[in-house]
């Protein structure tokens, strides 16, 4: 009887804890609709969207014009293709090394390492790109006679990939690591290399999970702040240019937010504005995926 | 019948653990050979033993010979890929990679380059399927996923995967242990048929069963080969009273 008991107080508080979680994030979505569409009452939506002007300190409370996140959301894109281009094939690479081909001791060292490096604060790869990278790339540009700012879209996007890369390569090596062994057996049985077994059999088996590990490692570069405002910038210029300097929404979140405001101007409305467009933007993302993966599985086994 | 693959004093370590003992036996060709004994005596570890299998594995170590058609396959100067053409593998669990039928049984040919035109590949993919006995229930769907298949025509599948890079000897991992009795029956009328093209050897849990599709049967146990030979005289003959305790099921 008491155990019975005891089992339907545990059922009760872990339903309660439950609930929070999830009532909680549904206070995060209302609040931030709702602030949003306080903003979408000043400054109309479509200028908002489509707007190529992005310069909200220049004007006086309550002007509508300069709302135009296009050159942001070009930033973010550019700023991220940059860092993913150097995370996923290197992620890949090093996954595909450490589980098919290191042995196990190199393996047990070098996989710790990775995660170690995947927990460093941002804050500090931030400080990477703006006193080591920044001024190599700086010199570099140089020497071939292209001037470069010391805040770069290109810098920022090395060292935002330097950060994913251990967190691609990480996610990567679990997804081929867990692949059922007789795979292996079934393609070397067959007189394939381990290149070739790689290639042709564990690679588009593992295809879901690599797929999964590529759009984590996509929101955090989307989501990435600390990085960007130490190495690429605040200044919103339309450029798809990578030697340019640039900024991003999540940046310019935190821009307007800064410091004392009242939560009633066009200017601090705007920060729930870009809020609201990231919030759709990644959840549009993240449905995209497991539609995809889904449907792979469904097809696959 | 002349000897396809004779197997001289092999010894077997994994790390320090020895796995077995001075094995020698002589597979004759065009037979199946089956090989029986109580869980863990060594079955599987030899059978990998035969397409070097066991080199995926670290730590092991092997004493003794090997020999294909006379050549050693652990010769320094053997080709382990070539080799594992001509001695295919059938495993326990069917295994289709996770693509289509028609990629399954295409995929050896396509890494070795057995063929010139599409054409040449769709006749060795349909060949293949045909000597399998799984044409007739595939040949509508051949780009749907493997996997779809139920377990006993995957099994079928991964042996049309295997002869589709015609091999000389195809070695099978008790084959039928996951499938039910009819899918089990059509795999055993597979095997008396593929006789007459290739050198078999099975390891089986299944007295029955060996008895149904070998020619010769050897009997290992915790690592030796106890005794080999002719199926029927085996089963009613035995030599060795440990043979005679496990095919009358006094244990194993
Ligand atoms: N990779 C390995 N590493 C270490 N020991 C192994 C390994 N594979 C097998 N062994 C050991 O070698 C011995 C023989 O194993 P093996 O798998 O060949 O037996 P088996 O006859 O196939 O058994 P079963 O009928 O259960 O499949 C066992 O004691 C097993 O524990
Ligand atoms: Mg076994």
């Amino acid at each position: 009887m008491r155990s019975l008991f005891l089992e339907r107080i545990v059922h009760i508080f872990l339903l309660i804890c439950a609930l929070a979680a999830i009532i909680v994030t549904i206070g995060i979505v209302v609040s931030l609709i709702g602030e949003a569409f306080r903003f979408f009452a000043r400054v109309s939506i479509f200028d908002f969207l489509f707007g190529l002007t992005w310069a909200p300190h220049t004007l006086s409370t309550g002007e509508a014009k300069g709302f135009g996140i296009i050159p942001l959301f070009i930033g973010t894109a550019l700023i991220t293709l940059i860092a993913m281009i150097v995370a996923v094939p290197c992620g890949t690479l090093v996954a595909i090394y450490l589980s098919e081909y290191a042995s196990s001791s190199t393996r047990q060292i070098l996989k710790p390492l990775l995660e170690t490096l995947a927990g460093i604060p941002t804050l500090v790869y931030g400080f990477f790109a703006a006193t080591t990278l920044a001024p190599f790339l700086k010199n570099f540009a140089e020497f071939f006679h292209i001037s470069l700012s010391s805040e770069s879209a290109l810098n920022a996007g090395l060292v935002m990939g330097i950060m994913i890369l251990p967190y691609m390569s990480s996610l990567a090596e679990d997804a081929l690591h867990h692949l059922p062994f007789n795979l292996r057996e079934g393609s070397m049985g067959l007189g394939a290399t381990s290149s070739e077994t790689i290639l042709r059999v564990l690679l588009p088996a593992a295809f879901p999970n690599l797929m999964a590990a590529f759009l984590l490692s996509l929101s955090r570069a989307i989501g990435e702040t600390m990085i960007v405002v130490m190495a690429a910038g605040l200044s919103a210029n339309l450029t798809f240019n990578p030697l340019s300097a640039v900024t991003t929404v999540t940046v310019q979140i935190v821009n307007l937010l800064t410091g004392d405001q009242e939560f009633d101007n066009a200017k601090t409305l705007a920060a729930f504005g870009l809020g609201f467009v990231l919030f759709i933007l990644t959840l549009f993302l993240n449905i995209l995926a497991l539609y995809g993966i889904k449907r792979y599985k469904r097809i696959y086994g | 019948m002349a000897p396809k693959i004779n197997i001289k004093q092999l010894n077997l370590f994994y790390g320090d653990k020895q796995a077995l003992f001075n094995v020698s036996l002589t597979l004759p060709a065009f037979q199946t050979t089956a090989l029986i004994g109580p869980s863990g005596c060594g079955k599987s570890s030899f059978l990998r033993c035969l397409n070097r299998m066991n080199d995926i594995i670290p730590n092991i170590h092997l004493e003794g010979q090997v020999l294909l058609e006379g050549q050693d396959i652990y010769a320094p100067s053997v080709d382990v890929v070539a080799l594992r053409t001509r001695v295919g593998m059938v495993f326990q669990k069917p295994n289709p990679f996770p693509r289509s039928i028609y990629e399954n049984v295409a995929y050896g040919p396509r890494i070795h380059s057995l063929f010139k035109t599409k054409a040449q590949l769709d006749n060795i993919v349909e060949n293949s399927l045909i000597r399998a006995g799984l044409w007739g229930e595939v040949k509508d769907r051949l780009s749907q996923p493997a996997t779809r298949l139920s377990g006993g025509q995957q099994q079928r599948l991964c042996i049309a995967r295997a002869i589709a890079v015609n091999p000389e000897v195809i070695l099978m991992d008790e084959p039928c242990s996951a499938l039910d009795p009819i899918a089990t029956a059509k795999v055993e009328e597979l095997i008396d048929e593929l006789r007459e093209k290739f050198t078999i050897v099975i390891v089986t849990h299944n007295l029955q069963q060996a008895a149904r599709v070998s020619q010769q049967t050897a009997f290992f146990h915790s690592g030796y080969l106890v005794e080999a030979g002719e199926t029927g005289a085996l089963f009613t003959m035995p030599e060795d009273e440990r043979t005679q305790g496990y095919i009358t099921g006094r244990y194993g």
